[in-house]
């Protein structure tokens, strides 16, 4: 789950990143690539206009949507499903189904599992994001 | 002295190292406000949870669940599930977009100085009521784990200790009381879950039996006996729940003690990665609620921790009954580190948005005088809001009842701040009219809704605790009906700009050497 670790493709934006993305409990200095650009450098040459009609742009924020829309629909009515049901159908809810274990602590439990899995999803999806978002600025800079 | 006198002050000394080393290393303003940049994904994801849980959460939630099972459980469900509003929107955009504050990404594209004031005065609302709340625990908590301190001493110690932390630290230091008590909080409550578990030999399905049936001693004095699995214990109105986890749920992704840990890290994939890390420790955290809170209620009952302390100290009470003197000094100690690195937390977000939103930008437009001028004046709301929380934590003193704090700054982060940060992003249409009016009205419905709820009068205006059902569809209103309200083509054309730095960290703030 580290930012270094492989499953993030390598990050577009001319970042430290790699080299100095260390926090500094070393008192090491690090050296900064020599493409280092500061934010304001970097951004000064950017016609956002046109990035923002470019096809590659629509196309990343479609696939954000796409995924990120249902992902908090489906959290929020996962999420507000147990006090809605635990305050207006509470018999249903008491019913013990594992042992002495109720319905109710079980959905509660599930919500942990729940937002761990939709975060994981996520991470998988962003890669992709990431991808594209990297398109976006690579044809910036052709 | 007392072995957790002595704990206390090895934490203290600690810290104080931490400090020390932080203030030699820090320069410059991004140095100070946002640790250089240079935070990794696992040390953030520990500084957020350890931004993030709260005595409220230890104590608090192990006492509610204690006492009232399963209704206090609601509680650790609603906390981790809030990061998923925090991963999924805000985290990334803001890191991408924003320079110190969550002003910054508000005053992106609207007129910045009427922006940036609200969003000001919203955020140090926020983090002087959480301040206040944690403070007050701090003192009562302080009083009741070491003999001889009393609550003047305590508020006055943690009060003096932040403003250090902050003033000479800044983030750095900050950034490191927060991952040691992450750590701390993290083996403690292991340690607490499992000596519990060992009592019921490992065994789930002889624990949860046992918590079928617990008796303790009503407000009348006749005993009765509950199942602390069944919901309804402690909230009687199905209302009250949905209320506290819209105030949870939406609030967390607006709290902006939370929010400016993601200026920490180097780019917005970091700052993603370290909402994992934190969405792991905090469920896992959580989880384990279930161990040490029903534990306490099923091994020695709620009568029996109403009569060692109360609610609040059912987890140290707990780890005395499990492991002795020894482990209840260390359970001690790891409430006061925990209530240390959220105020501290609390203390930075408030001077950073003051310095950078409020001197800066609403005073200055922009300019600074000299180099360091917003380090400086960050320096001194430090102390001056490290003081005023002091005072107001000794005027109010140990007796008052300030969870309805916690819930408020809960409620406004949700009422207030998510609204305006989600419609500045994705909205295009969005202006300073819309964003000043969802600031206000979040702010002050939140606010009168809980001056007239159950927690404030006798015979209360608005039947529920936490105002969230009501103000936070509020915020959101005055936000959209706000913009409505009139045109602002400057705001419409930078949006395209917003986006594209948003969705893509192109021209973020980087990284900075020391």
């Amino acid at each position: 789950m580290d930012s270094g670790s492989s499953k993030f493709p390598r990050d577009p934006t001319p970042i430290v990143g790699s080299s100095t993305d260390v926090s500094p409990l070393t008192s090491r200095t690090l050296k900064p690539p020599h493409d280092e650009r500061t934010a304001d450098e970097q951004a000064a040459g950017a016609d956002w206009n046109a990035l923002a009609a470019s096809p590659r742009f629509r196309e990343l924020l479609k696939a954000k949507r796409r995924f990120i829309v249902p992902a908090v629909v489906f959290f929020v009515v996962y999420y507000f499903a147990l006090p809605v049901l635990v305050g207006y159908a509470p018999a249903l809810m008491t019913k013990r189904v594992l042992g002495p274990v109720n319905l109710a602590y079980l959905f509660a439990l599930s919500q942990f599992f729940m937002a761990w899995l939709v975060a994981a999803l996520y991470v998988r999806a962003a890669a992709k994001f990431d991808r594209m978002a990297r398109d976006v600025i690579s044809g910036a800079s052709e | 002295m007392t072995p957790a006198l002595g704990m206390f002050l090895g934490f203290v000394l600690v810290t104080l190292v931490i400090t020390y080393w932080s203030a030699r290393k820090s320069r410059g303003a991004s140095a100070y406000f946002a640790a250089g940049r240079r935070i990794t994904a696992w040390q953030n994801g520990l500084a957020v949870a350890g931004d993030y849980m709260s005595a409220a959460s230890f104590l608090g939630i192990a006492g509610m669940i204690a006492f009232n099972g399963y209704d206090g459980f609601m509680y650790s469900v609603g906390f981790l599930v809030a990061y998923l509003m925090v991963l999924l929107v805000v985290a990334e955009p803001l890191r991408n977009a924003g320079k110190y504050t969550m002003a910054d990404v508000l005053a992106y594209r609207l007129r910045p100085r009427p922006v940036r004031a609200m969003a000001s005065l919203s955020t140090l609302t926020v983090s002087i009521f959480y301040m206040i709340a944690q403070m007050v625990g701090a003192g009562t908590l302080v009083r009741q784990l070491i003999p001889g301190v009393s609550y003047e001493m305590a508020v006055v110690g943690v009060g003096a200790l932040m403003v250090v932390y902050v003033v000479f630290g800044g983030m750095l230091a900050t950034t490191w009381v927060q991952i040691i008590k992450a750590v701390l909080l993290m083996s403690g409550s292991v340690f607490l879950s499992v000596l519990v578990m060992a009592r019921f030999d490992f065994n789930l399905a002889k624990f949860f039996a046992s918590l079928g049936a617990i008796s303790s001693t009503n407000a009348a004095g006749a005993t009765v006996t509950r199942d602390f699995l069944t919901p309804g214990l402690l909230f009687k109105n199905p209302l009250d729940q949905i209320s506290l986890g819209m105030a949870l749920v939406f609030g967390t992704a607006g709290l902006p003690h939370i929010l400016i840990r993601f200026y920490t890290v180097p780019d917005a994939k970091t700052a993603r990665a370290s909402v994992i890390w934190a969405m792991i420790l905090i469920g896992l955290f959580y989880i384990m609620t279930t161990f040490f809170g029903f534990g306490a209620a099923s091994l020695l009952g709620p009568d029996y921790l109403g009569a060692h302390g109360g609610t609040n100290m059912a987890a140290p009470e707990l780890a005395r009954a499990m492991g002795g003197e020894l482990f209840f000094a260390f359970i001690s100690a790891v409430a006061f580190a925990t209530i240390l690195a959220v105020v501290a937390g609390l203390t930075i977000s408030a001077s950073a948005s003051f310095a950078h939103d409020f001197y800066t930008n609403v005073i200055h437009h922009g300019k600074q005088r000299r180099d360091d001028d917003e380090v400086r004046v960050a320096r001194i709301t430090a102390f001056v809001v490290g003081a005023a929380a002091i005072m107001i934590a000794m005027a109010l003193g140990p007796s008052v009842n300030v969870a309805f704090l916690v819930g408020l700054a809960f409620a406004v982060a949700a009422s207030a701040n998510l609204p305006v940060i989600v419609f500045s992003i994705f909205w295009k249409r969005f202006n300073t009219t819309g964003a000043c009016a969802g600031l206000a009205i979040g702010l002050l419905s939140s606010i009168a809704l809980i001056l007239v709820s159950p927690d404030f009068m006798k015979s209360p205006l608005f039947p529920l605790k936490n105002p969230g059902i009501v103000s936070i569809p509020l915020g959101f209103l005055g936000a959209i009906l706000g913009t409505l309200l009139r045109r602002e083509p400057e705001a419409e054309a930078k949006f395209a700009e917003l986006s594209v730095r948003a969705n893509t960290g192109l021209g973020a703030e980087k990284a900075t050497l020391h």
